[in-house]
């Protein structure tokens, strides 16, 4: 079973933003792999232990993202690709089509990724890489069946779940709760080092920047008003439960 | 030239969903602006009923595809024909809900289409002749505003309960057009659907949602909030502590790794309000937090706070709603 991972760096969940020069500053930030993706990455290592195969981990961005596939490597995963698109200005588009034209070069049974990314969340690239590659989708998986052949996913619907089969190679979508992604062990960090770590260019995969150029535009980056904090009542809880109550209907006017 | 901005009419249970009306609505402002007209895409089985009625939220014209084939939502189906619609209607704009089926059809949608797509958008406005969005990232602590200058349809994902639902034209009909289903390779075979009963609201979409953290301590107190949660007619929700151990599904968890929600009133109970849990439900109208902490993160947010023992709070707490709203 050869598995592949589409995998995304981004920042740490705790990490604090700010603005330079009208863009997020990457200053100081520690970066992380993409919360959905670790899930991503932990299904496929399972599945290669129960059936074998192979674990690839690919993605796209500059060199620093190498650390975030490292990381993937020191998990269990065999190969990682990475493709530099020369570009910040990347969208959901860009990301998807210098993903899937990798792909594509490459065999594979099943791609996993996560369902968005924490950063942007978009929830499309995935997708996106489905339509291109012209295989079938099952977005937010939290249990999946490999057998020859078909993939069985158990997904999110509202107000419950289902469960989908799917012709393989086909791509599947990582929601909360699908594993718990191991930690590298000091072992595994140290055969990553090893690990073959293919880095590409656009020109390498037959692209240029007129193929992937970002079809949505950023006019304008800025930090929300921050919240201000409120009244905040201490004393007998029959006196401070009325006093919320009246103020949510006098003050607030939501109930 | 690519005219007219659509939606899609999300129809679930035979119902149309809340979303839908509020995509109408904004719709509404952005055609008025723009003097382009609004139409509707509706797709399911049995649906063709409830398509005229969007006429008083705004629709001018909904173009139905009826069929047994789309009983069950797949992905395939539903980007089959939307995508063949869109296609042969050539709008400038197509407005779904950040729903769970909105998501999966626009990511779908704008790779067939060739197009851009603005996820999660929390406004829509024209500015200069063109739509500009407005979404948060980074979990909401930054906010972008972007344009899809060329390609076209311009897609966007709206989050749900966040734009306004303004008064509807009472009778206004839209002209509903029929168009053939044509499905196409389905590959997603649906082998089986399980439900959770509940009379709640869902919580992308609930006015007001009770959340309970690790200080419920355990799953046997849930039904304190869920009390609540009846009087007010609230969703419930969790923090991940509470969904962690256990106590509740993955499902009801609201934060970064959760259900990002809108609700007019959230009611965080025995919330620490960890940033990634503020990212879930920060953009709540109005927050309530009942804390024995003090010092809790959740009060530099809550319009109103109570410090105090949740177990004794909330009981009393509902009391009061239920007296209030008698
Ligand atoms: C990558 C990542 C993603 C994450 N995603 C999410 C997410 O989606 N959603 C989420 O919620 N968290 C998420 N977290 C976890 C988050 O950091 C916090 O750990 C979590 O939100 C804490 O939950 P809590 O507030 O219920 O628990 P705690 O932080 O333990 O807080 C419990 C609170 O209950 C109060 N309390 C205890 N007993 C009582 C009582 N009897 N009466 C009143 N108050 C009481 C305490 O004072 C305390 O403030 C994520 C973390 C990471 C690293």
């Amino acid at each position: 079973m050869k598995i592949l991972v589409l995998l995304k760096q981004t920042f740490d969940t705790e990490a604090k933003i700010s603005i330079e020069g009208g863009k997020i500053s990457r200053s100081g930030v520690s970066m992380i792999i993409n919360a959905y993706d670790e899930f991503a990455v932990e299904e496929a290592l399972k599945i290669k232990e129960s059936l074998g195969g192979e674990v690839t981990v690919v993605s796209t961005g500059d060199d620093g993202v190498q650390d975030a596939l490292r990381q993937a490597l020191a998990m269990g995963a065999d190969k990682a690709v990475l493709i530099n698109p020369g570009t910040d200005d990347v969208d959901e588009f860009t990301a998807a089509t210098v993903l899937a034209k990798a792909v594509s070069g490459m065999e594979y049974d099943l791609i996993l990724a996560g369902w968005r990314a924490v950063d942007d969340g978009s929830a499309q690239v995935a997708g996106r890489v489905a339509e291109i590659l012209g295989i079938p989708i099952a977005k937010l998986a939290s249990k999946i069946d490999v057998e020859a052949g078909k993939a069985t996913a158990t997904c999110e619907i509202e107000g419950g779940t289902e469960v989908i089969e799917l012709p393989l190679p086909a791509i599947i979508t990582a929601q909360k709760g699908l594993n718990e992604p191991r930690y590298p062990s000091m072992k595994g960090i140290m055969q990553a080092k090893k690990k073959p770590m293919d880095k590409k260019g656009l020109g390498d995969l037959g692209l240029d920047a007129g193929a992937v150029a970002a079809k949505v535009k950023v006019l304008s980056v800025s930090l929300p008003a921050a919240r201000a904090a409120g009244k905040v009542f201490d004393g007998e809880p029959a006196d401070t439960s009325a006093a919320v109550v009246k103020a949510l209907r006098e003050e607030a006017k939501v109930i | 030239m690519a005219k007219g901005i659509f939606v899609f009419a999300e129809v679930k249970d035979g119902k149309v969903k809340k979303v839908t009306y509020e995509l109408l609505c904004a719709a509404r402002k952005a055609a008025n602006a723009l003097g382009e007209e609004v139409c509707a895409i509706m797709a399911g089985k049995g649906v063709s009923g409830l398509a005229a009625a969007l006429g008083e939220y705004g629709a001018d014209k909904v173009f139905v595809a009826e069929s047994d084939a789309l009983e069950k939502f797949t992905t395939d189906a539903f980007t089959n024909v939307i995508g063949s619609i869109l296609q042969e209607q050539q709008p400038s704009a197509f407005l779904l809900g950040f729903s769970i089926r909105g998501r999966d059809l626009a990511a779908q949608l704008a790779q067939r289409l060739g197009t851009g797509a603005a996820s999660d958008c929390i406004n829509v406005e024209v500015e200069n002749g063109q739509l500009v969005f407005t979404r948060p990232i980074y979990a909401g602590k930054a906010v972008i505003k972007v344009s899809i200058p060329e390609a076209r349809p311009a897609i966007a994902t709206i989050r749900p309960n966040v734009l306004p639902i303004d008064a509807p034209a009472a009778g206004k009909t839209a002209e509903v057009v029929a168009v053939s289903a044509n499905v196409g390779d389905v590959r997603q075979v649906i082998k089986d659907i399980v439900l959770q009963v509940s009379s709640r609201p869902e919580l992308t979409e609930a006015d007001v949602i009770v959340s309970g953290g690790r200080g419920m301590k355990g799953p046997e107190n849930f039904p304190i909030l869920e009390a609540l949660a009846d009087v007010v007619g609230a969703a419930v929700g969790a923090s991940r502590a509470a969904v962690d151990a256990g106590w509740v599904p993955q499902s009801i968890q609201v934060g970064q790794t959760g259900k990002t929600v809108s609700p007019t009133l959230y009611i965080a109970c025995g919330i620490s309000g960890a940033i990634q849990h503020l990212a879930g439900m920060g953009s709540s109208k109005c927050i309530v937090a009942v804390n024995k902490d003090p010092e809790a993160n959740i009060f530099k947010v809550a319009d109103f706070g109570i410090v105090g023992d949740l177990f004794n709070v909330v009981p009393i707490l509902t009391a009061e709603f239920k007296k209030i709203l008698a």
